[in-house]
This record gives C-alpha cells, structure tokens and sequence, in this order.
C-alpha cells in the first residue's frame, strides 16, 4: 500500500476537482429535478386521465431503464441526430447538448424527477381527507387547498423517503464518469489508479469520501426530520 | 449499411440480454443469502454480530455501486497476483469480469436486501416464535418453519424494488467489459455510428424486463397475500 501517493499535491487536487464536480452535479440535478417531480407529482394528482397516463409513462420509461443507457442516450444518441447537430453550433437551446456537464445533469434531473414524482404523488394521495375537508369547508379553492394544505404537509410526510432519494442520487452521479471529459470523484479515482496503478488506494479513498458525503447528508435529512416532523413525533411521557 | 449487418447487431444485444439476466440472477443469489445471514445476525442478541451486521449494511449501502465495482475488479486481479507471487508463482491472472460483478452487486443488494427481511421478521408477530418454543422447536426449525414463510408475504414489497433496482444495475458491468447488453449496444453503435437506435433498443429491453418483473412479482405478492385482510383507506 502506498497512501503517501495520494499526498501528492496533483493528486490531492484532483481528488478535490472531483468532489466539487460530484456536488455540482448533485445539487443541479437535485434542484432541476426537484422542480419537475412537484410538477409531476401534481399533475400525477389531478382528475384529467390523460394528463395521469402521459406523466405515468414517463415515470414508468425512466424508472424502467438504467440510468447508464439513459446517460448514453442522452450524450452519444441526441449528440449523433443530424436535426441536433445542425442546431448545436448556433441554435439555443441545442448548443447546450455539446456540454457534456449538461448532458449528465439533464439526464440526473429526468431520472431522480421520475422516482421523485411518484413519491411525492403517493405523499400528496395519503393526506388526510379530513384535513381536505376542513379546507373546502372554508371556501378555499382546488388550487388552494393543494398549495396551502396538502403540499406542506405532504412535503413534509416524504422528508425521510426524500432523504434516501438525495443519498442514492449521491451515488449514481458517480455514473457521470461514463461520459469522457467529465471528472467526478470517481474519474478522479480512476485516473489516479491508471496512473499509479494503485487501484485499492486509489478507489478506497474515493468510497471514504463517498461515504463521509452520505452520513453528512443522512444526518442533515435527520436535522430537517427533527425539525419538520415534529409533530408526528412519538410523545415522550414526561411530556 | 446491409440489413443482414444491422440485424447481427440486434441479435448481439439479445445475446448480451442473456448475460445480463445471468448477472442479475447471479447477484441476487448472493445478495438474498447475504441479506438473510445479516438480518439474522442484526436480530440477534450476539454483540460482536450485530455491530459486524450493522457495518456491513451501513457501508455498502454509503459507497456507489460503479466505485466498488472498479475496486474489486481492478484490486482483486492485483491483489491475486501478489498473492500468487507470495506463493511463489511466476503466473498472473486476471480476474472474471462475470465474477467481479456479481460478488460487487451481490455484495451492496445483500445490505439492502437485509434491511427488507430485518424488517419482515420484526413484522412477524412475536407469539408465533414463543408458540413455536413451546412445541419444543429448535431455533433452526422455528427459522426454516415458522419465520421464513411467514416472511415472504412482509418481504416482497422491498424485496419487488431492490431487484428492479438490481436489474438496472447490472447495466454497471459493461464498464468493466463484461459483454452484457448495455456493452453490445456500445459496440454496436461505435461501429455503425448509429447509437440513438440501439441505445434504444437496449433500454426497451430493460423495459421488457422490468415489466415482466413486475407482473411476475404481483402474481406472487398475490399468493402470499391470500388470507390477509387488505384494508382499503379513502
């Protein structure tokens, strides 16, 4: 074993290079995708059958496939269309899919926003229909009742579902180092074990600091958890 | 580009669906066995057991899949080849890609896996096992008879999304060249620099797949379920 390797300044940088890559990816993805699955999640909840069915095939295509075809699809198969490329030099928005940052976050807010959306949609299908009840009973509108009483409290109900989603997203960003050109914390690792040929060192510190990333985040999720749902908390006796 | 030659592409890929299902069949061999010895040691009262239980599903379930994955398949050839060497042969050897694979997602789904049946278990009414001492069972006849059928029906929901996630997963083992179909649809669209086509092609085959599990999976959530009251809320 050779960690001093890993002190090297270079390597260091790269390491770190790779983790600000990691997060970014996460947080765009997480912020794109967030805003989709609520929209998703709503239109999942309304009367209009067809509007269900169009947004429960989309759910039920990009929770279906890999993610890594889903990136491949995106990066090598849009890039390769001839309608695309004879847009991606000059016509917006099409100049973005030559980005391969972009290509990855795009195809990170699609998946997380599928999975996302189902799970809100079954938060917001579980409210209490008393609480619905109360709310038509003081005149309050459709769009009203969604946006005053059953989003805030179904928001809330998913925190902890919501908080696995954000861990497992974590994760699959490291599916970014598929796509070339892009260094997320796992091509860090991987460029540093072709070039020392030290996969354990290389790889281990990777996975430490993967792991190091998801108990901050799991214990961040148990803060909001103790501080959003406090009051289904179970009641201690002394009161 | 002649038919004949795009056809052979898509019959690769079908090839490579056989590998996949191998994989993901394989893994979840592995992780059902993992998942199962770590529940129980979870459950149990040995001390040393259920913090070495604990680790092993905190852990796996901390690292991305693909990091491991690398990690076992590029450090164990290395590391086999220093045990080798140590042994005093001048041989090296690579290890399977197949082998690299499975052990990784059986490995990571077995600490998922785990926290499904801890679950189920906990689920199971505590007079069933104390019914169970008072006929004299020992403890491996209340787990074979008593506990792991009655399980099943607790179980299956996770148990149903672990392996649809399982199944997605193994599109992972095409990175470390193991010709799976996700790994044909690559070379496939490398060579005929048509890749939207047989991207495509793949993913509804993952689709296909996924279907099929999930019909499968309710016929049997269906059976188990017989005899339970279903409440219905709203």
């Amino acid at each position: 074993m050779k960690w001093d390797v890993l002190a090297q300044p270079d390597n260091l940088a790269l390491y770190g290079e790779g983790i600000v890559t990691t997060l970014g990816l996460l947080c765009s993805s997480l912020l794109v995708g967030g805003v989709l699955a609520l929209l998703m999640a709503i239109a999942l909840t309304q009367r209009w059958a067809w509007l269900r069915g169009l947004v429960g095939i989309y759910t039920y295509v990009f929770r279906g496939t890999p993610l890594l075809i889903q990136v491949y699809l995106i990066y090598y198969g849009l890039g390769q269309l001839e309608w695309i490329q004879a847009r991606w030099d000059e016509v917006w928005p099409w100049t973005y899919f030559k980005d391969p940052a972009f290509c990855a976050v795009l195809a990170l807010s699609l998946n997380t926003a599928a999975y996302t959306a189902e799970m809100l949609a079954g938060a917001i299908r579980e409210t209490n229909p008393g609480e619905i009840e109360a709310a038509q009973a003081f005149g309050m509108s459709h769009w009203q009742v969604m946006w005053h009483v059953i989003l805030p409290s179904a928001l809330r109900r998913s925190l902890p579902a919501y908080g696995n989603e954000v861990v497992m997203m974590l994760q699959t960003t490291s599916l970014a180092s598929a796509v070339p050109s892009l260094i997320d914390l796992t091509s860090a690792a991987s460029r540093v074990y072709a070039k020392f040929y030290l996969p354990f060192e290389a790889y281990l510190f990777a996975a430490l600091i993967y792991l190091l990333m998801t108990f901050t985040l799991s214990g961040f999720f148990k803060l909001l958890e103790n501080r959003y749902l406090a009051f289904s908390a179970p009641r201690s006796s002394t009161g | 580009m002649g038919f004949d030659a795009v056809s052979g592409y898509y019959f690769s890929i079908l090839q490579g669906s056989l590998i996949s299902v191998a994989v993901a069949l394989t893994s979840l061999a592995i992780a059902v066995v993992l998942g199962l010895l770590a529940a129980v040691a979870r459950l149990s009262h040995h001390r040393p057991s259920v913090y070495m239980a604990t680790a092993y599903t905190t852990v796996m379930r901390g690292i991305p899949e693909l990091v491991l994955m690398l990690l076992v398949f590029y450090g164990g050839t290395m590391g086999l080849n220093e045990l080798l060497k140590w042994l005093g042969s001048s041989s090296s050897v690579d290890i399977n890609p197949f082998a690299a694979g499975t052990l990784t997602l059986g490995v990571i789904y077995g600490a998922y896996m785990s926290e499904t049946f801890r679950g189920a278990i906990l689920a199971i009414p505590a007079g069933q096992a104390e019914a169970a001492h008072a006929f004299g069972m020992g403890k491996w006849q209340l787990f074979f008879r008593i506990i792991l059928p009655q399980m099943v029906r607790y179980a299956l929901p996770g148990f149903s999304n672990n392996w649809l996630v399982l199944i997605k997963a193994t599109a992972l083992v095409s990175l470390i060249g193991l010709h799976d179909m996700t790994y044909m649809a690559k070379q496939a669209s490398a060579a005929t620099r048509q890749p939207f086509v047989f991207l495509l092609f793949t993913a509804l085959l993952f689709l296909l797949f996924t279907s099929l599990s999930l019909w499968g999976l309710r016929k049997l959530n269906n059976k188990y379920s017989l005899g339970s009251k279903r409440v219905i809320l709203l």
